[in-house]
């Protein structure tokens, strides 16, 4: 069980000291900002990655989080935790309301209409200029406030309380995935037809999936605008659903760790070469491409088969041994 | 009643763009199935390399255009080849990620190469004539004829030549196509460059009204998709009708509901249409 778990345990207690080692804020501001991501791109790789159904409107439920929440303090001057709560609330009403309609459409025409309804989220937020800001968006949004004698005003505490976050998050898709649930999600990747026979009700399991991955948006988008402290329409656009896209793809889609290792890897490759910012996408591009062609299984899946290999190997092994050693001694 | 026509004629010219554009998504889905979401790509790389070829060489607009076909055609060859054809066999989800793959390189090279700024296309059909009480500039009226043209001559090709009944026949049935012969690879490529040439077209009739910039194919695509989700995916009376219905709706909304908005009347549409109808209208029956 111990052994399984060694290499996640390792990247938790690394992640754990950093704050100790380092005061330099600029690390642990870009750490915690793919934390964040990370907490995003799970949510689409359960919907996507386990499920099977592509939704390129992860961008738009994200971006209502972070609005929710953002929209709440500053205008309402609703208490940050109050309005946390209720920003998930709503995020995840949408998505109910979105998922109902959505899924029952399939494959192509799911994608489509998802990357539609992301589109719309854009245009409203762009356009309503007096409710959402427009395009100046919104300042002004509040830290975390403080829970007991926690304060979240530095950035080491903003840095573990998203690591919390993101623990919380990495233990709940374990527990659903590993559930009869995830493989429920899993069946209907493979087969939705197949799934349907055996008598999974597939459109209810397609949007729970669906529910509790705009939850996981929702939360990634309300921590962005307490980090950030600033949020514009940008967010919602069509482009951060494909970022958040190839660092499941490049992490490993459908993988328990792969969003960790996706998101972690691009963001702070992307911060490391500065001029990637804004050409990202020349090399993400090809990259997707490369990657579903030749390794869709991205590094985490592709690790986890080369260990099962091994282990298969070396189970074939250690049995022909003890036969000829049987066949040996037995022999005559 | 002035404004009623201006408008009908607005919608008109916006229609027949998004008729060449849902055409091409149309031809590419309805053989190879294939929902192309890097075609609004080859839209906006199809503006650059009219625009570019008028400027750089001095070429004249219609030249250009011609220029713009072959090279825009080409790319979308070469994608049929390096990206979809590798993917053949692959789960449906894949072909879509990695359209979306080649949409963000080429947006990305195009910025890359000629900068993100946004620019006008000098057109020789500028000066502006008057009938039955509205005003227009020549080259709407060049839109509107183009675009009939290139319908009738794709119509003509599909209809009349053994190359365009192939093409005709895989859309049909493929496994009838191949057991008649017909080389799936060859019209696959074709199918590409017929709908990266007609993406071009729409794209250099299209800019001088318009302008042209690294993001210009993202609203074009998406209600690209609208169109043929209204025309049913796969089929080209369904895009060309789908596309002056989006046309018309949109001009008349922009006048008499919001222009702010107008660009979310296709999505309401889209999804008042899925919403009612989960497969899209005209879904054809029993096709996988």
């Amino acid at each position: 069980m111990l052994k399984d778990n060694i290499l996640p345990l390792i990247f938790l207690l690394l992640a754990l000291l950093i704050p100790l080692v380092t005061d330099n804020q600029y690390y642990l501001y870009i750490l915690t900002i793919s934390f964040v991501w990370t907490i995003g791109v799970y949510g689409m790789n359960l919907i996507s990655g386990y499920t099977g159904q592509l939704s390129l409107a992860h961008a738009g439920f994200f971006a209502i989080g972070a609005y929710s929440v953002g929209l709440l303090t500053v205008k309402v001057g609703m208490s940050y935790w109050l309005a946390f709560m209720l920003a998930l609330v709503i995020t995840t009403i949408i998505g109910l309301l979105v998922g109902l309609i959505a899924l029952r459409t399939k494959e192509h025409f799911f994608a489509i209409y998802t990357l539609c309804v992301g589109y719309i989220i854009y245009l409203i937020i762009y356009q309503w200029d007096e409710f959402t800001g427009g395009v100046r968006g919104l300042i002004g949004i509040p830290a975390p406030g403080a829970i007991g004698p926690i304060q979240f005003e530095n950035s080491q505490a903003l840095y573990y309380l998203v690591l919390v976050f993101l623990v919380g998050t990495v233990i709940f898709m374990k527990w659903i995935t590993e559930s009869l649930v995830g493989r429920t999600y899993i069946a209907i990747r493979n087969s939705e037809e197949l799934a349907q026979t055996i008598g999974i009700n597939t459109m209810r399991q397609k949007l729970v999936s669906f529910v509790t991955s705009t939850f996981f948006a929702a939360l990634a988008g309300v921590l962005y605008a307490s980090v950030v402290r600033f949020i514009g329409p940008n967010i919602s656009y069509t482009m951060v659903t494909f970022d958040m896209l190839t660092y499941a793809l490049v992490g490993g889609f459908g993988t328990l760790f792969g969003p960790v290792v996706g998101t972690l890897l691009i963001v702070l490759l992307t911060q490391s070469l500065q001029f990637m910012e804004e050409y990202r996408m020349i090399v993400f591009g090809p990259l997707l491409v490369l990657l579903v062609i030749f390794y869709p299984r991205g590094i985490v899946g592709g690790y986890a088969a080369w260990k099962r290999k091994r282990k298969i190997k070396k189970m074939n092994k250690s049995t022909t041994d003890s036969h000829n050693k049987s066949t040996y001694e037995g022999g005559p | 009643m002035d404004i009623l026509l201006q408008q009908l004629f607005n919608g008109l010219t916006i229609g027949s763009v998004y008729s060449l554009v849902a055409l091409g998504l149309t031809l590419v889905y309805g053989i190879l199935h294939i929902p192309n979401f890097a075609h609004g790509a080859l839209y906006m790389l199809g503006g650059y390399v009219t625009l570019m070829t008028m400027a750089a060489f001095g070429f004249p607009y219609f030249l250009a255009m011609f220029v713009s076909i072959l090279i825009v055609g080409f790319v979308a060859l070469l994608m049929e080849r390096l990206v979809f054809h590798p993917l053949r066999h692959s789960p449906p989800i894949h072909d879509k990620i990695a359209a979306i793959g080649v949409l963000l390189f080429l947006e990305t090279f195009v910025q890359l190469v000629w900068g993100a700024e946004y620019r006008a296309m000098s057109t020789p059909f500028g000066e502006v004539v008057s009938f039955l009480g509205i005003t227009v500039t020549v080259q709407r009226i060049l839109i509107v004829v183009a675009a009939v043209v290139v319908m009738v001559l794709l119509q003509l090709f599909l209809k009349k030549t053994l190359i365009g009944a192939a093409i005709v026949a895989m859309s049909q049935n493929r496994e009838g196509a191949f057991l008649v012969g017909i080389n799936a690879n060859k019209v696959a490529m074709l199918t590409f460059f017929i709908s990266g040439a007609l993406a071009a077209i729409a794209a250099s009739i299209a800019s001088p009204i318009n302008l042209v910039f690294p993001g210009m194919g993202h609203l074009v695509i998406l209600k690209a998709f609208v169109i043929i989700i209204i025309g049913g995916m796969g089929s080209i009376p369904g895009a060309i009708i789908g596309g002056y219905i989006l046309g018309f709706s949109e001009s008349l909304g922009a006048t008499f509901i919001s222009s702010d908005y107008s660009d979310l009347i296709a999505f309401a549409l889209l999804v008042i249409i899925l919403t009612i109808q989960p497969k899209g209208l005209f879904a054809k029956k029993g096709a996988a």
